[in-house]
């Protein structure tokens, strides 16, 4: 049963520090605001090439960007968010969309392929092939004993490969954080017809401590940190994405609306004035960032 | 003939880069004979559990680390399984990410042990931009092959032959004036293909032998077209499938550039069995020298 307070911490907003509670909002609202412009962009014309977006399920790597700083990040094929909320350049990113020599891989790679080697970020691009990531995220660990966050979806939870790639990490104590960000969704096919078992028992049975948790960004702040020290460990986190597996449509009503119960939870923490201006400044930049004169400019359209 | 052996030559390589920091990752490598003799015992060796989709994707992100990982793939089959990490990361990481992950994969191949223990599957590897794939079969030449690696940045695919194992000696081309065929050879066909040579002369036949060592990027250097011009008939014999495969691939390079007729002699389009006279082996002296009286009788040059 997906419910949106699953192994949610109460007042949340309330309870993490209120730097750290903003600082969280901020992130969420530099990837909504980013990806409002882009699908504008799309819409537009001005990019043409697939996008993941990551709206909807933003909350989860505001809140562990917050949490675990500095770890060597494997994200799957929907990062954007994550490569904002770690402190990768917008415009670095809209280039790579719109296939730009300035974008993160020179425009080669795309949307589901984004890395990060700068300003402290270290994120290796995924190649879109779902899971794939996750050995090469545990290969890492093992060979650099290095902080490593591996990042991926629901459907490359089914991967016999991460299956094996947990329990390497598993039996080896490597310091791997795994995040799935479940949205239950593999394109349009719910976790429930594809299999009966979930990932974080098998993790758990493997020998690792494991969570199942909705996208909370304060219950996620606060659980990441407290597992980042016992790492290897898994989060899987129920979240909903607001548009489709690939581009920019859209399926409906979500089951919850994550960005609209952050922005009432800052309400009753009594934090939304210094909330409302976090979102303006932020849409403003974004707002720069895809400004329509420049992107004739660079698109030559 | 040298002083060490193919195998021997491996270990201490292994030894030296174990020694110094780097990474080796398989599966049962500890296991009966240490791969057959090619693995010392030292540390920084990691046993895999048998996964190996993900075994390969760890060595990988070893290499993404730094680790110059070496992953030993004891049967070249397996590099079906261990193919995705390796083709869809290691390889593609330069073109889109301007990255890399410096994998050395030693790539086992033997014959006469089924379906799945005797393939030699290097020509997949020639396929995928991204891969250098060489198949040295001579202590030099594998430490040529190892110098380069560790001089280059990019995931390699070192097509080995348990037939080389025990081999001592360097390899050489045979080259003669007025031959009447060249024979380009590929992994442990190169035994064969002096054996062959031999059996030529006997019935009249001059033959040159070329030894081809790297399949990829291969390179059609004045060492591999002078021959051909000479003898102006090619014959390029490898152990894995002909279709498709390496020996087709390097006969249609030569002779887009040469012009003269090179004809490929691989594995027949069948599985390979087990058992006598199903097992499709690789091309021996005979069928050589059978493959080259043929072309040599196409283009009216009858030798009894």
């Amino acid at each position: 049963m997906r419910v949106p307070d699953l192994a949610v911490i109460e007042n949340g907003a309330a309870i993490v520090p209120e730097d750290i509670a903003l600082e969280i909002y901020r992130r969420i609202c530099r990837t909504r605001t980013f990806e409002e412009g882009l699908i504008k962009a799309v819409k537009d014309g001005f990019v043409t090439s697939p996008v993941y977006l990551s709206s909807g399920q933003e909350s989860i790597a505001a809140a562990l960007s917050v949490a675990v700083p500095g770890p060597v990040i494997f994200a799957q094929h929907r990062c954007h968010g994550v490569y904002l909320s770690y402190g990768g350049d917008p415009v670095k990113l809209r280039d790579e969309l719109m296939g730009l020599p300035t974008g993160t891989s020179g425009g080669r790679a795309g949307s589901n392929c984004i890395q990060c080697h700068e300003n402290g970020v270290v994120m290796h691009g995924h190649h879109g092939l779902i899971g794939e990531n996750v050995p090469i995220a545990v290969g890492y660990a093992l060979a650099s004993k290095k902080s490593t966050l591996a990042i991926f979806g629901d459907g490359a939870a089914e991967e016999d490969y991460v299956l094996s790639s947990l329990g390497f990490a598993a039996t080896h104590r490597l310091p791997v954080l795994f995040v799935c960000e479940d949205n239950n969704l593999s394109i349009l096919t719910a976790v429930e017809t594809r299999r009966s078992w979930k990932v974080s028992k098998v993790a758990a049975a493997f020998g690792m401590e494991a969570v199942d948790l909705s996208d909370d960004p304060w219950t996620i702040f606060l659980k990441a940190k407290e597992l980042v020290k016992k790492t290897p460990a898994l989060m899987n986190i129920h979240t909903c994405r607001a548009n489709w597996h690939v581009g920019i449509g859209t399926d409906g009503p979500v089951e919850w609306d994550r960005f609209l119960d952050v922005r009432n939870a800052l309400k009753g923490a009594g934090l939304w004035d210094k909330a409302q201006k976090i979102e303006e400044a932020e849409r403003f930049c974004m707002e720069k960032v895809w400004e329509q004169g420049q992107l004739r400019r660079l698109s030559g359209k | 003939m040298g002083t060490r052996t193919v195998a021997e030559t491996i270990r201490e390589i292994t030894r030296a880069h174990l020694e110094g920091g780097g990474m080796l990752l398989g599966e049962s490598i500890s296991a009966v004979g240490w791969v057959n003799n090619t693995v010392p015992d030292a540390g920084n060796i990691m046993e895999l559990p048998m996964t190996d989709v993900a075994g390969a994707g760890i060595a990988v992100g070893s290499a993404l680390a730094g680790r110059r990982p070496i992953f030993v793939v004891r049967f070249q089959d397996f590099l079906i399984l261990n193919g995705s990490p390796l083709i869809f990361y290691a390889a593609k990481l330069k073109g889109l990410h301007e990255k890399s992950a410096p994998v050395f994969v030693r790539a086992i191949a033997a014959e006469g042990l089924g379906p799945v223990h005797s393939g030699v599957l290097h020509s997949l590897f020639m396929h995928f931009p991204g891969f250098k794939v060489a198949s040295p079969m001579t202590p030099r030449e594998y430490e040529d092959v190892w110098r380069v690696y560790m001089e280059s940045d990019d995931p390699f695919i070192c097509s080995e032959h348990r037939a080389s194992y025990s081999n001592k000696d360097e390899l050489t081309d045979e080259i003669m004036a007025g031959a009447d065929i060249t024979i380009y050879a590929i992994s442990a066909t190169r035994f064969e293909a002096k054996k062959a040579a031999r059996l030529l002369k006997n019935d009249g036949v001059r033959c040159n032998v070329v030894n081809i060592v790297w399949l990829k990027p291969f390179t059609l250097t004045k060492r591999i077209t002078e021959p051909l011009k000479e003898s102006r008939i090619g014959l390029v014999v490898d152990p894995g499938h002909e279709i498709a495969g390496a020996s087709e691939s390097i006969a249609y390079s030569m002779m887009i550039n040469t012009g003269y007729p090179v004809k490929a002699l691989g594995l027949e389009d069948r599985t390979k069995c087990l058992c006598p006279p199903l097992q499709n082996r690789a091309p021996d002296a005979g069928r050589i020298v059978e493959a080259a009286k043929e072309l040599l009788a196409g283009a009216g040059r009858v030798f009894t």
